[in-house]
């Protein structure tokens, strides 16, 4: 819990501004469940009232008052300006490259921003057998600018991935819980702390030697506006 | 045409078959899994791109050989527990995996229905999933473009859910649609549980029609979707959801469980009133 002036916030309210303002009111975005849900309606509450946000589920500019715990809740097609079947979804939009922001999570990335959703371990014999890629494989190639939202730590950050799920080729940014990351020079680079976070603490929670940029920012922290809005969609997505 | 469910399940889905129940979080259809756990089917092939709780529920019941898929979770809470424990210690039995991503399997669904023998695609490009799965390639004869192909759905079975059939067995989905109507017509056989059996369609806003010839059985289930949802009927039960998680842990929990509320209920209608008594005591 950090705060803003006499405000606390939490580090996933953190990720979620950091993310939102990086959509603007022309952005069409696939969002995905958890943190990049927040996020988008987040952007689509308060500076960019205009974003289209696309569930793979094949709802295109759902408005979601309350946040939903599917990709498919009922309330996201009831709000959309459009409903599209699932292979139309991936086939005419998102290969027909209409969606310009694609939101992804993992369980393990390396610093070339590639993601592991697959397994822990051996494919054949794994420790951890993880949901798989989903959407992921094509997302990651098929939208300008992949946007990753992880908590940062050695376990995640790794040297090596278990499995390539997706390749890192159009990640922009990963969003910690610490900081920021953008690649530089053809590896993720941390270019910005959160406040109340460090270099040294993002350089521990990352499983390989963790470059940094020479101009090094600390984020804004979340405004009382924004705070406001996310806790609208939180609160009511508890209800 | 519109037989009861326990019918349509045993006239049509036979052990070793290969079978799609379909839905994409929106009218799953629970209700005829529970049904092919119930009449024990064995060494099925399982197709679909999210397997869910129901999915859980048949692999960790055994009925499952092999699946084939491209997103195994409980959506927005975690693991699916039967399903790790199938993979990661082969119980109650190994399980075979074929493992797609989502626009793969969206393609070969269409494939299917357009009975084609692949389906093509933008994808599959890079990392370690080519080498695990089957996929091939393709190069366009007009650009010299190099596509992946991936091999279309042929489902024995198709198995989906809607709201509404009339009384000649035509149905009629609509909200989010899926791959329903794919899976429905790359199968060889099919089977439709509805909602409510209505005198005239009326037409739907998004709304898919199947007529009565594309399908082999429509069946009048109420209710089963559950816990998945019926737009215009009922919402999600997120909270069986996040229930989930907690029974399906545990080996001997998950078993009471399926007992309890799927192998000693004959139909939906006990399957619900099971889960209220439950609530009730609780």
């Amino acid at each position: 819990m950090t705060t803003n002036g006499d405000r606390p916030y939490t580090a996933d309210e953190m990720m979620a501004v950091e993310a939102a303002r990086r959509l603007d009111d022309t952005t069409v975005c696939f969002v995905g469940i958890g943190l990049p849900s927040l996020a988008a309606n987040l952007a689509r509450r308060t500076h960019a009232p205009g974003c289209t946000l696309i569930y793979e589920s094949g709802t295109i500019g759902a408005k979601p008052v309350r946040l939903p715990l599917s990709i498919g809740d009922g309330e996201l097609a009831e709000t959309a300006d459009a409903v599209v079947s699932v292979p139309e979804m991936f086939a005419y939009w998102l290969q027909g490259r209409r969606i310009d922001v694609g939101f992804l999570g993992a369980a393990q990335i390396d610093r070339y921003g590639n993601l592991n959703s697959t397994v822990i371990g051996d494919y054949e014999h794994p420790t951890v057998r993880l949901p798989g890629g989903g959407g992921a494989p094509e997302i990651a190639l098929g939208v300008d600018d992949v946007f990753v939202m992880l908590r940062q730590s050695p376990r995640t950050f790794v040297e090596q991935l278990d499995f390539t799920t997706s390749l890192g080729d159009n990640v922009r940014v990963v969003v910690t819980d610490l900081g920021i990351l953008e690649p530089r020079h053809g590896e993720l680079t941390l270019v910005a702390v959160h406040p109340g976070s460090t270099v040294e603490q993002a350089r521990a929670a990352t499983g390989w030697d963790l470059q940094v940029a020479d101009e090094m920012r600390e984020t804004v922290p979340p405004t009382d506006e924004e705070l406001a809005a996310l806790r609208a969609l939180e609160t009511k997505g508890r209800s | 045409m519109i037989v009861p469910l326990r019918d349509a399940v045993s006239e049509l889905v036979r052990d070793g078959d290969v079978v799609a129940l379909e839905g994409f979080t929106h009218l799953i259809p629970s209700a005829a899994g529970h049904e092919l756990v119930r009449q024990g089917r064995k060494d099925l092939t399982l197709i679909r791109m999210t397997p869910d709780v129901i999915y859980d529920q048949l692999i960790g019941m055994g009925c499952a050989r092999k699946l084939v898929f491209s997103w195994g979770g409980n959506p927005g809470v975690g693991s699916l527990h039967r399903l790790r424990d199938a993979v990661e210690n082969g119980w109650p039995r190994p399980l075979e995996l074929e493992e797609h991503s989502h626009a793969g399997m969206a393609a070969a669904y269409a494939a299917g229905a357009a009975n084609l023998p692949f389906g093509v695609l933008r994808g599959y490009r890079g990392g370690d999933l080519p080498s695990r799965t089957r996929v091939g390639v393709v190069v366009c004869p007009f650009t010299g473009e190099a596509l992946a192909a991936v091999p279309a759905h042929r489902p024995d079975v198709g198995i989906v859910h809607a709201q509404q059939a009339d009384r000649h067995g035509n149905v009629q989905l609509w909200g989010i649609a899926g791959v329903q109507k794919e899976t429905v017509l790359a199968s060889k056989r099919s089977i439709v549980t509805v909602e409510e059996i209505v005198d005239e369609l009326e037409p739907r806003p998004n709304g898919v029609v199947l007529p009565s010839w594309t399908i082999s059985a429509v069946a009048h289930v109420r209710g089963g979707a559950h816990p998945s949802y019926a737009a215009g009927y009922y919402d999600r039960d997120n909270e069986f959801y996040v229930a989930w998680d907690p029974v399906s842990r545990d080996r001997g929990t998950f078993l009471a469980w399926m007992k309890r509320h799927v192998l000693d209920t004959a139909d939906v209608e006990e399957y619900r009133a099971s889960l209220a008594e439950e609530a009730t005591a609780a």
